[in-house]
């Protein structure tokens, strides 16, 4: 693993998915990084730390702060752009479509930037879909529990088997285009109106 | 249209006031009307409008005017020339500075409701004071560097004799940090559109020193921009989305409807502010500092039918601006390119084959 000398900057409020893409980098030999948690006072901390790549996710509102830097300004010492390769589109759109930007200091070859572009993408991506996993466990923890009152409401009031009411459930579920835990829901929302 | 397939478009917004426009048009049916479902997606930087509608996240986005203009002047990255077929509105911007600093320009003259020029020169002897006493310089905050906000507060700042680049610090922040950079005392002041202004002279931590549309009259503000390359492949969908919009500011002039839009634009999907902040701001009823009593100010901020005209004039205010304070070089010849994308004429032949009226 070759040692990377470039330094680099991480702005991202999602503090796990700040420490898996930190993780990666470090291991692909880069050791000068710096994770930005503080959003006040942003543009600040990037000029004091000169970073050579910036790294920001793009549900995050400081992203317009970055966009001064390519001002002729005093604030910044150097001029800074946005990564974007006009002969190859797609390599930013990916990193859009993952959710990430990033800007380098002028000058810098585009060949040292892109496998940090790329690794942001793919840490990004992974982070994504860990979190689409995360959400539909917890969704069918949910519905899980939803199933299991509308059960236990239609084994009290029409003195069915656990199976028999499930497949009541399943079947108005299927009949009526829904989800089984949709038909669930209507039927203890139901049940509530008529305690 | 009913019965047929309507066409759907993808359009970014951002949680402002000025988004209303969009809204309106999709939730009264002005959209539907046209044969178009409307897809609102709200973003959280200019940043990301101008990226996702350059790679074509979005069909069109709520964008501030000077970003069409850089991107036709090719200032941004991704050189995409840009088009607005219609304005969303104009004003609503105004210079809120914190406590601290309106006492001290208090002594100086300023008052509220003042002309600008007063404030802003009460603001210069403040500056002055400061500098002679070694203390730090003021930081004033702007949205973004290509927004009207950027070039109303230097207009501001030059009719009271400060310079921008030498006497203060400019910096852009995001609105959502505004409050706490003005209460923890990272900015001083700050130029920004509705409801922020209304959020924090609410909030106590901010004055309103002055009101943009009395810096600027008419100030432009937002239009709906979209890539060049679309709008010529598809003129039908765009000459609906127009009329759609001219339908929204129609109901959105009318004072028997703000009550409704203050209340839909308050839904967490759209601004999610105080619907009794922004109904206040739709009649024109400005507070510039909390517990004093409003000002009635109905040029404030405008979304009717006059105010939905892509002027090509907005252009030439703009380029100079940004000529003015160096974004682009001298010469002018960048402005046919900042010209064209303001498709003013289009906009008054699209209202006209419908029989409405021009505003």
């Amino acid at each position: 693993m070759v040692e990377n000398s470039l330094r680099l900057l991480i702005v991202d409020q999602n503090v796990l998915r700040a420490s898996i893409l930190e993780e990666a980098l470090r291991e692909a030999g880069y050791r000068d990084l710096i994770v930005v948690r503080d959003m006040q006072n942003l543009l600040r901390r990037i000029v004091d730390e000169e970073p050579d790549v910036i790294l920001i996710d793009l549900e995050n509102p400081n992203r317009d702060v970055l966009e001064q830097m390519f001002q002729v300004s005093r604030v910044v010492r150097k001029p800074v752009a946005m990564f974007v390769d006009q002969a190859d589109r797609s390599s930013i759109e990916a990193a859009i479509d993952a959710g990430v930007s990033a800007y380098v200091v002028d000058g810098l070859r585009k060949e040292r930037v892109q496998s940090i572009v790329d690794m942001a993408i793919s840490r990004f991506r992974a982070f994504e879909k860990l979190r689409v996993e995360l959400d539909e466990t917890r969704r069918q923890l949910v519905d899980r529990k939803l199933i299991d009152r509308a059960k236990g409401i239609l084994m009290k009031q029409r003195r069915l088997s656990e199976d028999h009411a499930y497949s009541m459930l399943r079947k108005a579920a299927m009949d009526g285009n829904m989800r089984v835990a949709e038909v669930a829901q209507s039927v203890i929302t139901a049940a509530e109106l008529l305690k | 249209m009913s019965g047929a397939a309507r066409t759907e478009l993808k359009i970014g917004f951002m949680p402002l006031l000025d988004c209303a426009l969009l809204v309106v048009a999709h939730e009264v049916g002005m959209a539907r009307q046209q044969g178009l479902a409307l897809r609102l997606l709200r973003e959280s930087s200019w940043a990301n409008i101008r990226d996702r509608v350059a790679i074509g996240h979005f069909d069109a986005a709520q964008m501030l005017v000077p970003m069409v203009v850089a991107e036709n002047l090719g200032l941004g990255h991704f050189k995409t020339p840009l088009v607005a077929p219609v304005a969303l509105g104009t004003g609503g911007n105004a210079i809120i500075v914190s406590r601290e600093l309106w006492q001290a320009m208090q002594s100086f003259g300023a008052c509220a409701g003042a002309e600008p020029a007063t404030q802003a020169r009460a603001l210069a002897e403040v500056v002055k004071r400061r500098a002679a006493a070694g203390e730090a310089q003021l930081t004033l905050a702007m949205v973004f560097p290509f927004s009207c906000h950027n070039y109303e507060l230097r207009d501001w700042l030059v009719s009271g004799g400060v310079d921008p680049d030498r006497d203060v610090r400019l910096v852009v922040l995001p609105p959502p940090l505004l409050v706490d950079a003005l209460r923890g005392g990272q900015v001083d002041g700050f130029c920004v559109g509705e409801p922020w202004n209304s959020l924090a002279v609410d909030a106590g931590i901010g004055v309103i020193a002055a009101v943009c549309s009395d810096v600027w009259p008419s100030p432009p503000e937002k239009v709906l921009g979209m890539r060049a390359g679309f709008a010529a492949e598809n003129p039908d969908v765009v000459a609906r989305l127009v009329r759609a919009i001219h339908g929204a500011a129609m109901w959105a002039a009318d004072a028997s409807n703000h009550e409704d839009l203050a209340q839909l634009l308050a839904q967490p999907r759209y601004v999610g502010a105080p619907a009794r902040l922004m109904l206040a701001v739709l009649q024109g009823a400005i507070r510039h500092e909390s517990g004093e009593p409003a000002l009635l100010r109905p040029d404030f901020l405008k979304l009717g039918p006059s105010a939905i005209i892509p002027r090509t004039a907005y252009a030439e205010l703009i380029h100079a601006r940004m000529q003015r304070w160096g974004q682009v070089t001298g010469d002018t010849s960048g402005l046919d390119r900042a010209r064209a994308g303001f498709l003013e004429d289009g906009f008054r032949s699209v209202l006209a084959a419908a029989g409405v009226q021009a505003p």
